[in-house]
């Protein structure tokens, strides 16, 4: 009975201020203050930033929206969310009631996001509206909601990771191929290490890289970092081998400079670019590089390393990246919001918009595109199909990627300031990483 | 006017002391501003590249760049608009409050001294979800959007400043004569007329200061804006993280960008100063 | 007439009031609400229905042997020394510059307009810059220190690890010690230049007259500036997530920081309205034991 009292509480203060706000803004904001009416014709769309800018992003999608508006009558009023404010943002939204439309959420948090309630399940009867759920392909669509319960969000840019290395500082080491193994890459990084060059970048201050890698490489060592009943299993000795191995990049082998572990700004993007290491794990990266103003033809693509000899599971190369488009279950404008989302993944749409952005469709119909059959794509879109497997689809993954994010953090910190790096002090990070996630 | 004579002779050492004391400072104090100026003349590779003092090549693209990387100048208004009406509304209730706080003994009256300026303490964590959900269920009710829109962080921002404002004042407001209240009462003015025409021409340093500080406080702020702005109230202190996108983080612009919207508030501030010294005075101490 | 002026007084607060009780008061009566429920994720969309759960967030929060309580223990201490250090530091460099500017000399007036500019510069802008120059590898204090003055053999992280804690520092000292200066140097004025001449005449060095008449005289002035400066830094939200973005270091891990982790990052706003609510007490504390005595020193020394 105490929310009642608040809720008259608040009222009580409503009145008050719903009089005297007016009063009292009157020449200052009178224009942001009153916001045009809900018309039903017209959706708020959320975009995250994709392009070099936000400004670029609107100018990339706005004349689609215009297409949409003369095909279907409804305008469509975008807001490019920067990804510092994006799920703040959605939590605002999700905690009010008061959101947009349409939404674009990162695919890793679409478990997250779905244990809300606050977005729309895609029944089949939802998913016939947009033209089937057929239509995407298998890997994309496993990061869109947990196993069991309708998905929450349909694929939109699809991106993997890739090793990208230098032809020409390969060439220079005397390097034929890129490494298939891990074994082959700290060899392959010992001989391009020297000289003020690395053999390999890493973003080590950067929680979300960390925690990417840390995914695949710990599914390599048969690990997962949840189990089946979705209970955090972070310190199995899968687990630690796995970013025991990551940390010893710079800890052991030295094939990635120790200021890497500070790097937060995709400075191991520009390092590359630049010539300065040889080899970065990055997702779709190309475009990046290019706009650095490298040659695209010392750029070289492959898949990520595995242990030797790997099959099944223990080959996977990649997580599922990418971006999902979702509607929020309380759109006043179901209908429209449906007739956006399929054409936002119809086959022309997805081609252009996936090509503008450098990712890959995620469509099956769009696969055989020249758009993604450059070499990078392919190479990608090849360990998407095959070698790739979507982060945890766990109602606490955000909390999963903060924590043993953080501990890799603060792990290679540790590593870079010279301190030795062993199977009980990163353990003991994990441990210490499960401890502090909720109970569930 | 007769030549100053200096009542403390200072000594040598004290005068060394001194020098070496305002040098340290005055590097301590500079050296961020040097380096927005010369990575603002960089381009963007030589930025990412060791930090060098002197560029090695000028150009002023930055400059150009910066007004389409970011709708910088939508933001920049909206601070503008968004930290001037905080700081006026935010005065002028103070100056009501601290007025009748200094002038009238009621009953309440250390009730509200004391919880008001406990609300400084508020950890902004403890009410930024609730003060969201309340302004939408006053936008759900009233039509009166607030989340989102200016006007919310208005509101928000004027009460940040509101406690020390009216904590400052009252001390200022004491410090006038009452005899100057009583001679306007005999002249027949009443208590509002007197406010307005007697106690605030008296202590416009005061209420100069208290805006400085009011406007301050809306100026930077960033945790509120990031939940309650959308793309067309966005200030600048979340503006500018648009420079930091998935694809580089322009450190240039970032620079220039911050130089050229801090040159009219450090202007304006530099202007105002020498009434905010004269200010403080009066309002700290009692 | 005179009921008129009975209501005048409460007719002035008014407007202070509705606009504390909006933002302020509600909101917080609320955020305290939430505390005792169990606000995860799963609730968030329709939190009246969250489960009551009375004290269990407060438990959660002080069990120090637990590592959630440990980890808020851990940002407790870690705040608790970066604000005695930055408000030390950030006083000293106010009360020295104020003294120091006190007699005109060459330069004063510009002097004084630059030591104005970090309270100028906007707080993202500022902060952003100096993460720049804490950058180990392309960092302006890692150029001067190792490139230059060859004081360190091996570049040392700013950002990461225990140097982060410094890092923090200097940056908050540099964004705060001019709100000091200012309100020094103000209160400054009020000094009867009369008393510095008498001790002139009786002898007194500049460093005795600073301790005699200065520093006494600036009492008053202090109480209320040292109180502000703990309370800004003791909530200091703003350098901490701009400086080190979303994984602070454990050395620099401070509450405010801490409490954003734990509700807007984790979305869980009942522990974070727990944490909230006993940060809250605790400032309240500090500051009542502070008010009542600083007041009976002042008392006791009129």
């Amino acid at each position: 009975m105490r929310t009642h009292r608040i809720a008259v509480a608040a009222t009580l203060v409503v009145a008050f201020t719903a009089a005297c706000s007016r009063g009292s803004s009157t020449g200052n904001s009178s224009e942001s203050n009153v916001q045009p009416a809900p018309k039903t014709q017209t959706l708020n769309y959320w975009a995250s930033n994709q392009g070099t800018s936000l400004d670029n992003d609107k100018q990339i999608l706005e004349p689609e929206l215009k297409k949409f508006e003369q095909q279907t009558g409804i305008s469509v009023h975008l807001e490019v969310v920067p990804w510092s404010d994006l799920l703040t943002r959605i939590l605002a939204a999700t905690a009010s009631g008061q959101g947009p439309d349409v939404l674009n959420i990162g695919n890793t948090w679409s478990a997250s996001l779905q244990s809300t309630g606050a977005l729309l399940p895609f029944d089949d009867a939802t998913f016939e509206k947009i033209g089937g759920k057929d239509r995407f392909m298998a890997g994309p669509m496993a990061a869109t909601g947990a196993d069991g319960k309708p998905p929450t969000a349909v694929p939109l840019y699809s991106m993997g990771y890739g090793l990208y290395y230098n032809k020409k500082l390969f060439q220079q080491a005397g390097i034929a191929n890129p490494p298939t193994t891990w074994d082959e890459l700290v060899a392959d990084g010992k001989k391009l290490t020297g000289g003020g060059k690395y053999g390999l970048a890493i973003e080590g201050g950067n929680l979300s890289e960390n925690v990417h890698h840390a995914f695949a490489l710990a599914k390599q060592h048969g690990a997962d970092f949840f189990d089946a009943s979705g209970k955090p299993t972070f310190d199995s000795p899968g687990a630690v081998a796995a970013i025991k191995q990551y940390v010893d990049f710079i800890a052991q082998d030295k094939i990635a400079a120790p200021g890497n572990a500070e790097y937060a700004a995709n400075q191991s993007v520009t390092d590359f670019a630049n010539g300065k290491v040889a080899m970065l794990m990055w997702q779709v990266a190309g475009a990046k590089f290019k706009s650095h103003g490298m040659n695209p033809d010392d750029i070289g693509v492959a898949p990520i390393p595995v242990q030797a000899g790997a099959t099944g599971s223990k080959a996977t190369a990649s997580m599922v990246a990418g971006i999902n488009l979702t509607v929020f279950k309380n759109t006043k404008n179901l209908d429209g919001a449906l007739q956006f989302v399929k054409f936002m993944t119809s086959k022309e749409e997805s081609i252009a918009l996936n090509k503008t952005y450098g990712s890959i469709s995620p469509l099956k119909e769009a696969q055989d595109d020249p758009a993604f059959n450059t070499p990078e794509l392919k190479t990608i879109s090849n360990v998407l199909a095959a070698h790739a497997a979507p982060l945890p689809q766990v109602p606490n993954e955000s909390q999963f990627e903060t924590l043993v994010g953080t501990a890799m953090k603060n792990l290679l910190a540790a590593a870079a300031a010279g301190k030795p790096t062993t199977t009980e002090s990163v353990k003991a990070e994990l441990v210490k990483a499960q401890q502090q996630m909720p109970a569930s | 006017m007769p030549k100053p004579v200096s009542p403390m002779a200072p000594s040598a050492t004290f005068v060394w002391v001194r020098r070496i004391f305002l040098v340290a400072l005055t590097i301590f104090t500079l050296a961020p501003v040097l380096v927005m100026a010369s990575s603002s003349l960089k381009p963007l590779q030589d930025v990412q590249g060791p930090f060098r003092w002197i560029p090695s090549s000028l150009t002023v693209r930055p400059y150009i760049d910066i007004w389409s990387t970011v709708p910088l100048w939508d933001y920049f208004v909206n601070s503008l608009i968004v930290s001037l009406s905080a700081t006026v509304l935010s005065v002028v209730i103070a100056i009501f409050a601290a007025y009748g706080v200094s002038r009238y003994r009621f009953v309440g009256r250390k009730i509200f001294t004391v919880s008001v300026l406990s609300t400084q303490m508020l950890p902004g964590i403890l009410f930024l979800l609730p003060l969201f959900l309340l302004f939408v269920s006053i936008g759900n009710s009233t039509g009166v959007a607030l989340h989102g829109s200016r006007l919310g962080l208005i509101l928000t921002y004027l009460t940040f400043s509101l406690p020390f404002s009216i904590w400052m004042l009252v001390g200022y407001f004491e410090s006038i004569p009452r005899e100057l209240d009583e001679a306007a009462a005999v002249d027949g003015c009443g208590p509002l007329r007197t406010l307005l025409q007697i106690v605030v021409p008296a202590a416009v340093p005061g209420i100069i200061a208290v805006s400085v500080y009011a406007f301050m406080t809306a100026w930077g702020e960033v945790l509120f804006a990031s939940v309650i702005t959308n793309d067309r109230s966005r200030t600048l202190a979340i503006g500018l993280q648009g420079y930091a996108t998935q694809y580089d983080v322009y450190w240039n612009q970032v620079m220039a960008a911050s130089l050229v919207v801090s040159v009219p508030v450090v202007a304006g501030f530099l202007l105002l100063q020498r009434y905010l010294v004269a200010g403080l005075t009066a309002g700290a101490i009692k | 007439m005179k009921s008129r002026h009975r209501l005048l007084p409460y007719l002035l607060l008014l407007p202070a009031l509705v606009m504390e009780l909006l933002i302020h008061i509600v909101p917080m009566a609320v955020g305290i609400f939430m505390s005792f429920k169990q606000l995860t994720q799963f609730f968030i969309r329709d939190w009246s229905a969250a489960p009551w759960i009375a004290l269990n967030n407060y438990r959660i929060a002080v069990d120090f042997s637990a590592p959630i309580g440990k980890s808020l223990l851990n940002s407790f201490w870690v705040t608790c020394s970066f604000t005695l250090l930055a408000v030390a530091f950030s006083w000293l460099l106010g009360v020295a510059a104020a003294i120091f500017m006190q007699e005109p000399f060459w330069g004063r007036g510009v002097l004084r307009a630059v030591f104005l500019v970090p309270y100028a510069l906007p707080v993202y802008a500022a902060v952003i810059t100096w993460s720049f120059m804490f950058q180990r590898d392309t960092g302006l204090v890692n150029h001067v220190l190792h490139d230059q003055l060859h004081l360190v053999s091996e570049k040392p992280f700013w950002l990461i690890g225990d140097n982060a804690f410094v890092s923090l520092i200097i940056v908050h000292v540099w964004k705060t010690w001019p709100f000091a200066f200012l309100t020094v140097m103000a209160g400054l004025q009020n000094v009867p230049r009369e008393l510095y001449e008498a001790a002139a005449m009786d002898g007194a060095s500049v460093w005795q007259q600073i301790r005699e008449i200065t520093m006494p005289a600036l009492r008053p002035v202090n109480q209320v500036l040292v109180l502000v400066l703990f309370l800004w830094t003791f909530n200091d939200f703003n350098t901490p997530y701009i400086l080190f973005g979303k994984g602070a270091p454990e050395a620099a891990d401070l509450i405010s920081i801490h409490i954003y982790q734990s509700s807007f990052v984790t979305w869980n706003f009942g522990s974070g309205s727990a944490m909230s609510v006993l940060l809250l007490l605790f400032l309240l504390l500090v500051t009542g034991v502070y008010l009542v005595a600083t007041a009976r020193w002042r008392d006791a020394d009129a």
